[in-house]
């Protein structure tokens, strides 16, 4: 369970970008990779419990997940993975050790206002 | 129309602003720091992770032991509360230091920092750090290392690979430890080798008992083989 010490990493970038701009944020936008390790309902609880007490309080979280997606070399083009427990192409069946996208873990946008 | 407007003014419609941050970026960059210092020194750094219970230590003191009459080593080691990991891997003579991580699930790499800053082990070959025994929350954090080894024992089931697939993907190779008891506990190889080519496509697999000590030549063998490559290539 390490989703609460990635949520206070949040809410600190988020509170650096609002003091420095001076405006007040009302949403978090985050990209996170179904590769990150990180799960979805523990980080939104944990979002919660980070931002008591800080300027973000009351603020929302807003979880984009990413699909993982793997490059296939027999197709040469890039494929989502149907199933994180079979890391192979979904059209050919050729295995696919490399993975493209799902390891993101990434504040992408504020809303503020 | 002009009410309208006012309205606009009084609750402002929240605007977006793009930032575009890696939520880890703090940790990435002491990883980064850590590893170009180990590259500037020739110190081949290898992180172990694995489920509790999975042999770490054991496997760690073997290896160790070994490695000390033909290299310079020294091992760091996360553990929850108690200092036994680091009491059993002292036997080793090797210098070994302890990282208290308190309730906390993983290794950072500020933490590997810190315990570094005032620990004078002199120049090393080899750096090992042993994660705290957690086979999820490891994942996500660069410690800066060179090689990081999953360990999987015979007694935990064939199918942990497709449980934790973030952590095997996050690894470069897989220890399968306690070979030993494979029969005792019918281990089935073939399921526990196709399930871990089944989410990592391609990866090294080296099976071992620290026990006996069967496997432990090939997988040193390995290590100093992967640490001549690494300085090759940071010498070019």
């Amino acid at each position: 369970m390490h989703e609460l010490s990635i949520a206070m990493s949040i809410v600190e970038m988020a509170q650096e970008e609002a003091q420095l701009r001076n405006v007040r944020v009302s949403a978090v936008h985050l990209k996170l990779g179904m590769l990150s390790g990180v799960v979805k309902d523990a980080l939104l609880s944990s979002y919660g419990m980070a931002c008591g007490g800080t300027v973000l309080e009351g603020s929302q979280l807003i979880i984009e997940e990413v699909p993982v997606e793997v490059f296939c070399a027999v197709c040469n083009v890039n494929r989502k993975l149907q199933s994180m427990q079979w890391f192979i192409c979904p059209e050919c069946g050729a295995t696919t050790p490399t993975v493209v996208h799902g390891k993101e873990m990434e504040v992408t946008a504020l809303e503020i206002q | 129309m002009s009410d309208l407007k006012s309205d606009v003014r009084a609750n402002p419609q929240p605007r977006l602003l793009e930032v575009r941050k890696n939520v880890l970026k703090q940790n990435d960059l002491v990883a980064r720091a850590l590893r170009n210092e180990f590259r500037g020194r020739d110190t081949f750094v290898v992180s172990l992770v694995s489920s509790p219970g999975t042999g770490k230590t054991a496997f760690l003191e073997n290896t160790l032991r070994l490695l000390r009459s033909q290299f310079r080593v020294a091992a760091l080691v996360g553990d929850l509360a108690t200092d036994n990991d680091a009491a059993r891997l002292a036997r080793s003579l090797a210098p070994v230091k302890q990282i208290t991580t308190g309730t906390l699930c993983h290794l950072e790499a500020a933490m590997v920092q810190t315990a570094l800053q005032d620990w004078d082990t002199g120049d090393l070959d080899f750096l090992f750090i042993e994660n705290v025994g957690n086979l999820v929350c490891p994942s996500s954090y660069d410690l800066g290392e060179d090689l990081r080894l999953v360990l999987l024992s015979v007694t935990e089931g064939e199918d942990k690979p497709l449980k934790y697939p973030t952590i095997f993907n996050s690894a470069d190779v897989a220890i399968i430890t306690k070979m030993d008891l494979a029969e005792a506990v019918e281990f089935d190889e073939p399921a526990a080798m196709a399930n871990i080519q089944a989410v990592r496509p391609g990866m090294q697999v080296l099976k071992i008992s620290a026990k006996t000590g069967a496997g432990m030549a090939q997988y040193l063998e390995f290590l100093v083989q992967q640490r001549s490559e690494r300085l090759s290539v940071s010498r070019k």
